[in-house]
């Protein structure tokens, strides 16, 4: 039996004096693609920046393919993670943003170099071979001379996820990917995402609110609410027959609103 | 009536032009560094480093640039530094523009939003690579019009040290006359040649600005 690339164990977290994670735990297995599907204030977000390091955690633990994320060993102990222990972590994960956070002062192509010429440095040729690569399968390799402001936000989208390749993570977190583009728009970025799925053995972690998309893409759904998982499973049994009420009020309520399931 | 070898005049207050634009150059040059510096420190993660920034940029904000001068000429000699008039001048010019230009610094690295820095962090940047590569270029243009304000005051600030005996453009200025008894020639003459420096400063500015935003629209909402 392989072990989970990710372990949260019973996190906390709070702003201030609003409590979003409660003694939240999950486990996500090596190769696993995941959804969080649940209602807006639920905790989706936040949990993936968790795991980006982007916010800390007030109380728990997480693990990351056998290193503890926020914590470090010292003289036997647990400490806090300090910044380069922080590095190491960071270097398993990586993240897309709901509005693509692309360099607006570098073209596409020094928009994927260079995290990997600074971070792990690799030669510029190197670099941008490998970029040209990934452009090329996110359906880009002519707009690698483009600034960003003279892409659509589908063409943006696909850089960033180009970007965060470049790494090559172990882990991928999507954050609400689609949600900031026009919908003719969408598709081109869940085909890329799609290929992804299938093409690559990288544990991806999506959240989303395109359940159709969340059904074909996921191998287990999780469903949040105030910060718990309400009620997970295959993607058919959450969406054909969900069990718990406030699940079945979630997906009628999105029904309602015209997506597609 | 006597008339007047303007030629010789206007020599002498040539020469003090030189030392004004002496005196702005050395003295953007140091306010730009002090600028960085303190602006940078001013967002850093570390305490002291912050403090201290932060002890500069309100001491020379908060003490006018005439005293500032006086200290530099008059009294750090009483703690063994001796400076020329010049030194004195760019020292207390440089440090006092760049107090203002720690502000600008500041503010125009925070205004580079938090989508960015965490972009940076999801790249696995370090702090140090983020500010060089991601925040200090798209900070840049945003601060290259107070700049060329800031360098303006900077001039205008130069004609303190005639207060130090240096001879810059105004000190000549009143020495020619004291010597001709004109008012007026010096000072038309000294007017223009201050307008000018500053209108190559400004146009200078705006044509960096240009160069470093070429190729960067919609960076600057
Ligand atoms: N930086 C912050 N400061 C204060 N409150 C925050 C912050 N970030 C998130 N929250 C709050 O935490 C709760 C959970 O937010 P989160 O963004 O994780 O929800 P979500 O499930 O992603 O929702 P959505 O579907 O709207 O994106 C919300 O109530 C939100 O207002
Ligand atoms: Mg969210």
């Amino acid at each position: 039996m392989t072990a989970p690339i990710i372990r949260i164990d019973n996190i906390t977290k709070s702003f201030g004096r609003l409590t979003v994670l409660d003694g939240l735990s999950m486990n996500v297995m090596p190769g696993e693609k995941l959804a969080l599907i649940g209602p807006s204030g639920s905790g989706k977000t936040t949990i993936l920046r968790i795991l980006m390091t982007l916010e800390h955690i007030n109380g728990g633990q997480i693990e990351v393919d056998g290193g503890q994320l926020f914590h470090m060993e010292k003289a036997g102990a647990l400490v806090p993670a300090d910044e380069r222990h922080l590095h190491t972590m960071r270097e398993k994960i990586g993240m897309v943003f709901q509005h693509f956070n692309l360099f607006p002062h570098k073209c596409v192509l020094d928009n994927v170099t260079l995290a990997p010429m600074l971070t792990k440095g690799v030669p510029r040729a190197d670099a941008e071979k490998n970029a040209m690569v990934l452009l090329d399968m996110v359906g880009l390799a002519d707009k690698a001379k483009s600034m960003p402001s003279q892409l659509s936000g589908g063409q943006k989208q696909r850089v960033a996820i180009a970007r965060a390749l470049a790494l090559s993570p172990k882990i991928m977190l999507f954050d609400e990917v689609t949600s900031a583009l026009d919908p003719e728009l969408v598709e081109e970025v869940l085909n890329v995402m799609r290929k992804l799925a299938e093409e690559t053995d990288m544990t991806m972690l999506l959240v989303t609110h395109e359940m159709g998309f969340a059904h074909d893409f996921a191998d287990r759904v999780l469903f949040f609410d105030r910060g718990k998982i309400v009620e997970e499973g295959k993607p058919d049994d959450i969406f054909s027959h969900p069990k718990q009420e406030r699940t079945q009020a979630f997906l009628r309520k999105i029904i309602a609103a015209g997506h597609r399931v | 009536m006597i008339m007047i070898d303007w030629s010789g005049y206007i020599g002498l207050i040539l020469q003090g032009a030189l030392v004004t634009l002496q005196l702005t150059v050395m003295g953007c040059a140091l306010a730009v560094v002090a600028a960085f510096a303190a602006g940078l420190g001013r967002v850093s993660r570390f305490m002291a480093i912050r403090m201290l920034a932060t002890t500069y940029i309100e001491f020379f904000r908060g003490t006018s640039i005439f005293v500032q001068l006086f200290w530099a000429y008059f009294v750090l000699p009483f703690a063994g530094i001796t400076l020329s008039p010049m030194q004195a001048g760019v020292l207390a010019l440089g440090l006092n523009v760049g107090a203002y230009g720690a502000e600008v610094v500041r503010g125009a690295i925070k205004a580079i939003g938090r989508e960015q820095r965490e972009a940076c962090v999801a790249l696995n940047l370090t702090r140090r690579q983020a500010m060089r590569h991601v925040i200090l270029p798209q900070a840049l243009p945003l601060m290259l019009p107070t700049f060329g304000n800031n360098a303006i005051e900077l001039l205008k600030g130069t004609a303190v040290v005639s207060l130090i005996s240096l001879n810059d453009m105004t000190f000549q200025a009143q020495v020619v006359r004291a010597q001709t008894g004109s008012t007026l020639i010096p000072f038309v003459t000294i007017l223009v040649l201050y307008f000018a420096m500053a209108w190559v400063i400004s146009r200078g500015m705006r044509w960096l600005e240009h160069r470093v935003t070429r190729g960067l629209d919609g960076v600057r909402a």
